[in-house]
Order: C-alpha cells, then sequence, then structure tokens
C-alpha cells in the first residue's frame, strides 16, 4: 500500500515535470522560417508581413482582397509597433515590413550588414493628421510653433492664443500609437508632452471627449473629421496660409502634420512579396487606402 | 472510578488494525484500494500545478524586470516624477503610476467599504428571507458585469456628470475611477462581509437583547465588532480587486501621468500603463522591460494585500 502511494506521487510528479518541460520549452521563442524562395510558377507560397500598428488593420485588408484573387498565396499580417517591423526585418524573421516613419540610416546599415542586400523602401499611402477643437472654441487656426507650444506646456490658456480664457486641455493619443510619436518628432520637434495631456486609446475617444469639452484640443486622423468638431487649419509658420486637411492638402504636401507610409524590404521583393507590393499600389489596392480613410499615392 | 480507565477499555474493544483493513482479499476492495490511490494522485497533481503556477508567474515578472535594474542610467529614473517611456532618454518614474493606482483604489474603498458592509448588514440581519433571496443575487450579478460595459458607462454618463457638477476641464478623473471601481468591489465586499456577519453565533444577539439593547444597538456594539475581522478581509480583498482593475481604469481615468493633488484631475494608474503600452512596444527594450518592473511592483502590492487578508481571517476563525 505504501508502495502505491509512492507509485502515484511519482506518477504525478512525472507529469508536472513534463508539464514544466513544454512551458520552459515554450519559453525559448520559436524561430520563424526564414523566406521560402520563390516559386517559379504562379503565385504560391506564403509570406510574412511585420509592423506598425497604424498601417496593420489596412495590410489585414489589403491581404484579404490579395488571397481572394490569388489561391496559392498566404499573407500573414502581424502589427507590434514599426520598431518591431524593422527589428524582425533585421533578424530575417519578416519578409516586408509595415512603417508609419523613415527607416533611419543605422537600420538601413544593419540590415545591410546582416543581409547583405540594399533596403527598398516603397511608399504605400498617406496619412494626415488633424488638429480638432471644440465647436464653440473660436481659434480657427493655429500654427505649427503653436500647436507644439500647447502640447508642451508652454501655453495653457486659449487667450494666449485668441481664444476665451479657457485653460486648454491637453488630449493626446496613447504612447504605444504611431501618431503620438509623429507629432512629438514633427510637430513638437522632440520635445516632451506636458505630463497632464490626457492620453487616449483610440481616435474616436478623442473626439468624443473633444465634442464635450469647451476648453480641448485633441488630433486625430483624416478618417476621423467631423462636423460635430471643429477642424483648426495648421499654418507652416507665422508668415504663410493656413491649410486645412484633406485628402488633397495632404497628397500635394502643403498640409504640414502629413507623412508618407512605408512599406520597406530588405533587397528587391520576390514572388509573393513582389506580387502582393504590386497588388498594394494598383488602382484596387488604392481603393483600398481610401476606403480605410487614409490618402491614396496616385 | 476513572473515566480514563473505562475509556482505554472500551477503545481496545474497537480498535481496527490498518493491515486487517489493506490485506482483505476481496477483490473488489482493492479495486477501491487502486482507484483510492489514483483519485490521491490526481488531487496531488492539481494542488501542485496551481502552486507552480503562481511561482511561475512570479518567477517570468522578475526575470524580464531584472534588466532594467541592472542598467544603472534606466533604473535612476524609477524614482523621478515623470513617465516618459519612449522619449531619449526615456524616464521610467513609477511615482505618479502608483500615485495614481493608489489615490482611485483609496477612493472606490472609501465608497464601497461602508455601502457594503451597510448591506451586509442589512441582509444578515434585517432583511426578511423574501428580500433576502431576492437582493442577494442582485447583488452577485454587479459582480458579473464586464469591466468594459462599467468602464463604457463611465465614460458615457459619469464622466459628463462629474465634469458639469464640479466645473471641471475634464471628467475623466481619479474620482470617476473611484466610483466606476466602487461599483466593482461592492459585490465581494457585500458577500464576505456578509458570510463574517452570519458566523457570530445567535447566541450574542439574544444576550444582548435580553439586556435590554435595541436590535441597532446589538448590531453596533457586538455584532459587527465581532465580525470585525471578517469585515477587514473583506476590505482588504476588496482593496486587490480595486488596485488589479484594468480596463474600467484605463476608460475612465484620463491617463495622464501626473502626480495628483486631488480627486478632481486625471490620473494614469499601474494596471492601465501596461495595458495601453504593451500592444506597440518593442520586445527586448528597455520600455519593455520597464513595463514589466510596473507589474512587478503591482505583484508585490497585491501578494502583500492579500496575504494581510488571509491572516486576518485566520484570526477570524481562532476568535470563534
Amino acid at each position: 500500500m505504501n508502495s502505491l502511494k509512492k507509485f502515484s506521487k511519482v506518477v504525478a510528479l512525472a507529469a508536472v515535470v513534463g508539464l514544466l518541460g513544454t512551458v520552459v520549452a515554450g519559453c525559448g521563442g520559436s524561430k520563424q522560417d526564414a523566406a521560402k524562395p520563390a516559386a517559379d510558377m504562379g503565385i504560391k507560397g506564403s509570406i510574412q508581413v511585420k509592423g506598425s500598428d497604424t498601417i496593420v488593420n489596412l495590410s489585414q485588408a489589403m491581404a484579404e482582397e490579395f488571397m481572394k484573387k490569388n489561391k496559392d498565396a498566404s499573407v500573414a499580417v502581424t502589427g507590434g509597433g514599426s520598431g518591431t517591423g524593422i527589428k524582425a526585418l533585421v533578424n530575417g524573421t519578416t519578409d516586408l515590413c509595415n512603417s508609419s516613419r523613415n527607416m533611419t540610416a543605422e537600420e538601413k546599415a544593419e540590415i545591410k550588414g546582416k543581409t547583405q542586400k540594399d533596403v527598398k523602401e516603397i511608399v504605400i499611402a498617406n496619412d494626415g493628421i488633424g488638429f480638432i477643437v471644440n465647436k464653440d472654441n473660436p481659434v480657427k487656426e493655429l500654427t505649427m510653433e503653436q500647436l507644439s507650444d500647447i502640447y508642451t506646456g508652454k501655453v495653457s490658456n486659449w487667450k494666449e492664443l485668441g481664444g476665451n480664457d479657457e485653460k486648454i486641455v491637453v488630449y493626446a493619443r496613447e504612447t504605444s500609437s504611431g501618431t503620438h510619436v509623429f507629432v512629438k518628432e514633427h510637430v513638437m520637434k522632440n520635445k516632451e508632452y506636458r505630463s497632464d495631456a490626457l492620453l487616449q486609446n483610440s481616435n474616436a475617444a478623442i473626439v468624443k471627449e473633444v465634442e464635450g469639452n469647451k476648453g480641448a484640443i485633441g488630433y486625430v486622423g483624416l478618417g476621423y473629421l467631423k462636423d460635430t468638431i471643429k477642424t483648426l487649419g495648421v499654418k507652416k509658420d507665422a508668415g504663410s496660409a493656413a491649410v486645412m486637411p484633406s485628402e488633397s492638402s495632404v497628397k500635394d504636401k502643403s498640409y504640414p502634420v502629413s507623412r508618407p507610409l512605408f512599406v520597406y524590404a530588405a533587397g528587391e521583393p520576390q514572388g509573393v512579396a513582389k506580387a502582393f507590393v504590386d497588388f498594394i499600389l494598383s488602382s484596387e489596392g488604392q481603393a483600398i487606402v481610401k476606403k480605410m480613410d487614409f490618402v491614396s499615392i496616385n | 472510578m476513572s473515566p480514563n480507565g473505562d475509556n482505554s477499555a472500551i477503545t481496545n474493544d474497537i480498535v481496527v488494525h490498518k493491515e486487517s483493513l489493506s490485506k482483505s482479499g476481496s477483490k473488489k476492495r482493492r479495486i477501491w484500494d487502486f482507484t483510492e490511490k489514483i483519485s490521491e494522485g490526481l488531487l496531488f497533481i492539481s494542488a501542485f500545478i496551481g502552486v507552480v503556477t503562481v511561482i511561475l508567474i512570479f518567477l517570468f515578472l522578475f526575470k524580464e524586470a531584472i534588466p532594467l535594474l541592472m542598467d544603472t542610467t534606466a533604473s535612476k529614473t524609477l524614482a523621478s516624477k515623470n513617465w516618459y517611456p519612449i522619449s531619449n532618454p526615456p524616464v521610467f518614474g513609477l511615482v505618479p503610476l502608483i500615485a495614481g493606482s493608489i489615490i482611485v483604489t483609496f477612493g472606490a474603498i472609501v465608497i464601497s467599504v461602508p455601502l457594503g458592509v451597510g448591506a451586509a448588514i442589512y441582509l444578515s440581519m434585517v432583511a426578511s428571507p423574501t428580500v433576502r433571496e431576492i437582493l442577494k443575487p442582485a447583488i452577485e450579478v454587479l459582480a458579473g458585469i464586464p469591466s468594459v460595459v462599467v468602464g463604457f458607462f463611465g465614460m458615457a454618463v459619469l464622466a459628463p456628470l462629474i465634469k458639469n457638477l464640479f466645473h471641471l476641464p475634464t471628467g475623466l478623473t481619479a474620482l470617476t475611477g473611484a466610483i466606476t471601481l466602487a461599483l466593482m468591489a461592492l459585490p465581494t465586499i457585500t458577500s464576505i462581509s456578509e458570510d463574517a456577519i452570519s458566523t457570530v453565533p445567535r447566541r450574542y444577539m439574544e444576550a444582548s437583547l435580553s439586556l435590554g439593547a435595541t436590535r441597532w444597538q446589538a448590531i453596533r456594539t457586538v455584532i459587527v465588532p465581532a465580525a470585525l475581522s471578517g469585515i477587514t478581509a473583506a476590505t482588504m480583498l476588496g482593496i486587490g480587486r480595486a488596485i488589479g482593475e484594468t480596463m474600467t481604469v484605463l476608460m475612465v481615468t484620463g491617463n495622464a501621468g501626473i502626480i495628483p493633488d486631488s480627486f478632481l484631475v486625471p490620473v494614469r494608474t499601474m494596471t492601465a500603463t501596461i495595458a495601453a503600452e504593451m500592444g506597440e512596444v518593442a520586445r527586448g527594450s528597455d520600455h519593455y522591460y520597464a513595463l514589466f518592473v510596473v507589474g512587478a511592483v503591482l505583484f508585490l502590492m497585491t501578494f502583500v494585500i492579500n496575504l494581510v487578508a488571509d491572516i486576518v481571517s485566520r484570526r477570524m476563525k481562532e476568535v470563534e
């Protein structure tokens, strides 16, 4: 009887140790297959696309359409951020990388060093960021410098900008958002956000807050500008004319707060990757860009 | 005539040797014995897995937090007053996050403990059985509301109300978070307090009534003090529930990383920070490790709270 008890304990321990083993093995991180060589006949095979969360939904929609047309191809899209995508390109764990910012010279050099290939940069769409205030706010336009002062906390009252005597309530996106980073680099010239800026998780949340708050200012993607809030015109500097964010002003780069969205590859894309990039740049792909509230490139 | 002598005589008669049980030759008995051992083993496995899981989570959390603590430049910023994780150089000040978590939790407890304990006293001492049968499940249902729904309610209904009431620039404040969290901690506090009050022996109540106390005097001066350790444990668990809540605070507290000086300013809690930033952080970066440091600190806080609750409720059992 005692031996039986021991036996059952041993069995139990063995089971647990076995479980632990699988857990630990799982922690080791799985290695993905490197890019498969392109098939010669038709479009066959699978590719990985990794990177910006700004682009992930757009990329997903593109991949779905692309796979409908090419039954033998599969495109797996994951987010994780532009930085993550670029890292994956360096390590060779992704075929294409989505990025909402330019790759730095260091990153390009790193990829060249690892893969012996030059980085290929493809602009797939444009994105503009609109600054919005409450409908009751008399302020119509601001310069880039004024926007920067608002977001860094140098200016805290609307009357300093020709508005009412009202405290400015600053809304921004969470640090995980590419838009947060873009505004920080582009508008604020890498200065810090004021520490009491309210960081919101989505464009919709910012719109909702600005709708009900007389002193609010926030920024959202082009697709979120609507009549219930007031969109500000933006001036490059005090001397130039104010430009409203719109598809055309983003396209001709006259609106100061706009950016291109990129796909990067190590070397010329081959096989499925090439077909997918071609699809993105085709009129069909650009129609999806429009549908997802970004600005097309043609 | 020693009772001891009598007792020993009796036990000698009915003592059963274990050998005689296990040696019983019947096949059925052997099968029973075997299934008994199997189920013992299975139960042992379940208990063991539970313990091991906790230890593994603990280890993993701290394994991921250590790289930042080793990095002297980054770890020096942990005590600063700002949370700028993506700046150059990054600043990982935990002070505003910890302060945010504490103020929201404190507010939630101040609101929910009086309400919860009051409801518990009513349910166990005052309410008629019919009312209790209706009310108790109703309060339990409150625990079943998903946190996203509570957060949405806080954003859409509570925040505008608070904004207009106090003439604030924004309704997303620590107070909004505290009220929504109080709603979520209420069922925990009520049901555990009610159990504690129900276990106070009836004779306490009867004795104090016969001494001429009114029902309310008896409840206030006898019953509640007797159940106090149970109520304290309930409060502790309520704190644990509130401090660990993520989705709701992410939606209603405004997430501004400042050290709050009142309940009417936006705050950023530790849980909301992890949830909001985990999505885009590059694995293996300082920022990634910093989020694990936040998680580790939070884990330690909840661990201590649970430990205190456990010690207190154990003492409650000793009192009986």
